[in-house]
């Protein structure tokens, strides 16, 4: 059971990150290449209109979390309290930026909303990243100090930073430079893949240009790639044994290095097919991220309190085997609501009439 | 560690006092929509198409910053109340991921097509599809009350050895005694306050001389809804929680009634006093005798336990807010009946349309059923106090362990200042829609 919920989680973060991911890319490709004004709504309007259908994936994946593993969901919240919190209100700003940017003719106010939406999409791709390199490297479970733990073994509480930026410590702080090179892989991979996103859903002039620059933010996100796997590699030195222990597993990095190559050949390929490419690239890396580290889904740090698994974080089973039933009514529900949305959805942007 | 309490709890109180302005427009106007829509089906007069989807406008923006706000909240149950989610979420945890999966994804696909898809569909399917929205918000209601009453009075759970919560009875979460008749008063409170700003915004054009024909319909259909609605609100549905309250959480039924000392021969029921904590008696009290033991027991002379009757720790923690909200969210309720009845007679009479003061009245009433409304959850979470699960898990023992006051209070101040800047955009926007009218909805 407690396997379903997660491999059922999992499935909808990666929803959520192909999904909203391209919203986020979107937002820092307005902000670094749509100066025409034209361009300027058109590409937030690649955005714009499917941003909250896109983001309820991510409000059931929380509840379901929250519902399946209330363990993680208090540990990790708690812990990471203050980077959540900043996640809220970007959320806001770039919520806001998008929906009502249009609401008001004047080109002053067109200027601030882009801005904000802009900024907070780069702001909240970084945080993802960050995110997602803080479970990979660990937290300080139960706030040991000095060999004793100072919190139940479950609780923890990360500072920002520490004054090295060192991953190497037993009590690193959210941002450190390991974690940080996590959240560049995150921002590329999300520009990449909203410029696929730009230039499969608009006529905007910016398209051909896109097109180079994917190439080049391409090569960019194969050296920190292999980067971050050498480092990786020192600071949680078993960090890849999974994939040796069960070859099986290795199908899905095996995607991930496939849709990150096959990307240098997208000037060839059908626009839509270019966007399906680099959603497998999100896919690939986040499903090879949590293969890597299963069962545990908050390593710790120092050798007092274990690491959170997926069976230690769980919910009772009498829940989850009840949560089971409704849980496959709500997918299949969900994957409804999206097919009847997809005709409306089809198209390009600019030569749709949305009666707006 | 007293500090850290009193942040959480502030933190938790401020984001769901403004979040919940906009939900219960969303849940009631959802209705008053799809209602709109039916007319136009039945006599295809184009003017309710128009209403339909100029009041679908003022939806979108209230649902946005709903959205945006309510996030917040699914978050702060882990930021914030760690401990609380760690030991109950395998069975709050149900219900709110039942309203992510089942509710939130219905209301925000089907607002989406309603908007934007009204040339790519027959009439008939977009009334379905506001029909399907209005079905979210609802489910949406229903589920996180469905949350809250297993707070207030938990049910089909079993309390492992390490203090954790585990589900033995799924349907039990449903068939709550406290769920249906705090839902249903919840949902009547919210199609008070969206029939209130349709009325509100039919008296504005009325008075303002501008889209006067809409400004009939919107006052007209204000009225009708908002009588209805503010009627069921004090009866069946508040009396029925009252009951509830009085059976279930005897305590806090003395602390928002203001019945210090237990009466043996029947408790009045206070109209106004002030609470005065230190001499634990009411202040300047205007009240009527044995009313209310009749109103909770049908029995003039029936024993309500007092205040005195609970040992201080069983208390709830703030009695003059508790107090002061329960008794000015049932005098507002009152009022509202009087207003619209009176409104409602002059419709009847054909005169309200030009009846400038009471138009006037009714412009201005706006604010006050999301006063009450608000001070009605109010009434229900000060009651709840001092536990977060009733009876079984103390507040101050459902706090983050490690989240320090310091860290609770700036991001206290940052959400104030947020959503400062989204209270003020909310209302440029919705003015923005209101002034520009029901008829601009073509372009």
């Amino acid at each position: 059971m407690e396997l379903f919920w997660y491999i059922l989680i999992a499935l909808f973060m990666a929803i959520f990150f192909v999904l909203d991911g391209y919203d986020f890319g979107v937002g820092i490709i307005h902000l670094f290449f749509a100066k025409e004004e034209r361009d300027k709504v058109v590409v937030a309007k690649a955005a714009g209109l499917f941003w909250d259908s896109n983001e309820v994936w991510l409000v059931a994946a929380g509840g379901m979390l929250f519902m399946a593993f209330p363990v993680l969901y208090a540990s990790a919240f708690s812990g990471f309290y203050l980077p959540l919190i900043m996640v809220l209100w970007l959320i806001i700003f770039r919520a806001i930026g998008l929906e009502f940017r249009n609401l008001l003719p004047y080109k002053m106010w067109h200027s601030l909303w882009d801005v904000s939406f802009g900024v907070s999409s780069l702001l909240l791709a970084l945080f993802f990243g960050i995110a997602l390199g803080n479970i990979a490297r660990g937290v300080n479970l139960g706030n040991v100090v000095d060999g004793v733990a100072t919190q139940e073994s479950i609780y923890f509480f990360l500072p920002l930073w520490t004054n090295d930026f060192s991953p190497f410590h037993s009590s690193p702080g959210v941002i450190d430079w390991f974690t940080i090179i996590i959240g560049l892989i995150s921002v590329l991979t999300l520009a990449i893949h909203g410029a696929a996103w730009i230039i499969h859903k608009t006529n905007a002039s910016i398209n051909e240009k896109l097109k180079t620059v994917i190439t080049r933010l391409n090569i960019a996100l194969v050296i920190l790639t292999f980067f971050s796997l050498f480092v990786w590699q020192l600071i949680v030195p078993n960090s890849l044994d999974n994939f040796f222990s069960t070859p099986l597993l290795m199908v899905f990095p095996l995607i991930y290095f496939a849709a990150l190559f096959g990307l240098f050949a997208h000037k060839k390929m059908k626009d839509v097919h270019r966007f399906y490419l680099t959603s497998l690239v999100i896919i690939g890396g986040i499903t090879s991220t949590l293969a890597s580290m299963f069962p545990v889904i908050m390593p710790s740090t120092n050798d007092v309190c274990e690491s959170l698994t997926i069976y230690n974080a769980s919910a009772a089973n009498e829940g989850l085997s009840v949560a089971f039933v409704w849980g496959i009514i709500g997918v299949v529900l969900a994957i409804i609501y999206f097919i009847a949305q997809k005709r409306f959805r089809s198209g390009k942007i600019d030569d749709m009439d949305y009666g707006h | 560690m007293e500090d850290m309490l009193f942040y959480d709890r502030l933190q938790f109180a401020f984001t769901i006092t403004f979040h919940y302005i906009f939900p219960q427009l969303t849940m009631g106007l959802s209705l008053i929509i799809v209602y709109f829509k039916w007319k136009f089906l039945r006599n295809q007069i184009d003017k309710y198409n128009d209403a339909a989807k100029f009041l679908m406008k003022i939806f979108a923006i209230n649902f946005t910053i709903g959205v945006v706000t309510g996030i917040p909240m699914e978050f702060q149950f882990g930021t914030n109340w760690a401990k609380f989610s760690e030991l109950t979420g395998g069975i709050i945890g149900q219900t709110l991921a039942m309203e992510g999966l089942f509710s939130f994804f219905l209301e925000s696909s089907f607002l989406v097509l309603f908007i934007f898809g009204e040339k790519l569909m027959s009439q008939k399917m977009h009334l379905f599809v506001a029909f399907l929205v209005f079905l979210g918000s609802w489910a949406s209601g229903y589920l996180i009350l469905a949350t809250n009453a297993w707070m207030q009075h938990p049910v089909g759970y079993e309390i492992l050895e390490n203090g954790r919560y585990v589900l033995n009875n799924f349907g039990a979460l449903f068939s709550n005694p406290w769920l249906l008749p705090a839902f249903l008063h919840n949902q009547f409170a919210s199609l008070t306050t969206s029939a209130f700003v349709v009325a509100s915004i039919g008296a504005f054009y009325i008075l303002y001389g501008k889209y006067v024909d809409y400004g009939k319909m919107f006052l007209k259909t204000g009225v009708i809804f908002g009588l209805i609605a503010s009627v069921i609100l004090i009866f069946p549905t508040g009396d029925w929680n009252a009951k509830n309250v009085a059976k279930y959480q005897p305590a806090a039924f003395a602390a928002m009634e203001g019945i210090f000392e237990t009466e043996t021969a029947g408790s009045e029921i206070v109209l106004i006093g002030q609470p005065n904590m230190l001499e634990k008696k009411l202040d300047n009290k205007i009240a009527v005798p044995n009313v209310l033991s009749f109103l909770t027991y049908q029995d003039w002379n029936a024993e309500i336990a007092g205040m005195d009757k609970f040992k201080p720790d069983e208390l709830p923690d703030n009695i003059p807010l508790l107090y002061y909200s329960y008794h000015i969210m049932a005098g507002l309720g009152t009022i509202f009946i009087g207003i619209m009845g009176l409104a409602a007679f002059f419709l009847y009479r054909k005169k309200l349309f030009t009846f400038k003061p009471l138009l006037w009245v009714i412009m201005f009433l706006v604010p006050f059923p999301y006063i009450a409304n608000l001070l009605g959850w109010y009434v229900a979470e000060l009651g709840r106090q001092p536990y977060l699960v009733y009876g079984l898990l103390r507040t101050a023992d459902g706090i983050s362990p490690t989240v320090s006051s310091g860290n609770t209070l700036f991001t206290l101040m940052g959400f104030m200042a947020l959503y400062f800047l989204l209270g003020m955009l909310f209302l440029l926007l919705v003015g923005r829609v209101i002034n520009h009218g029901p008829e601009d909805v073509q372009h």
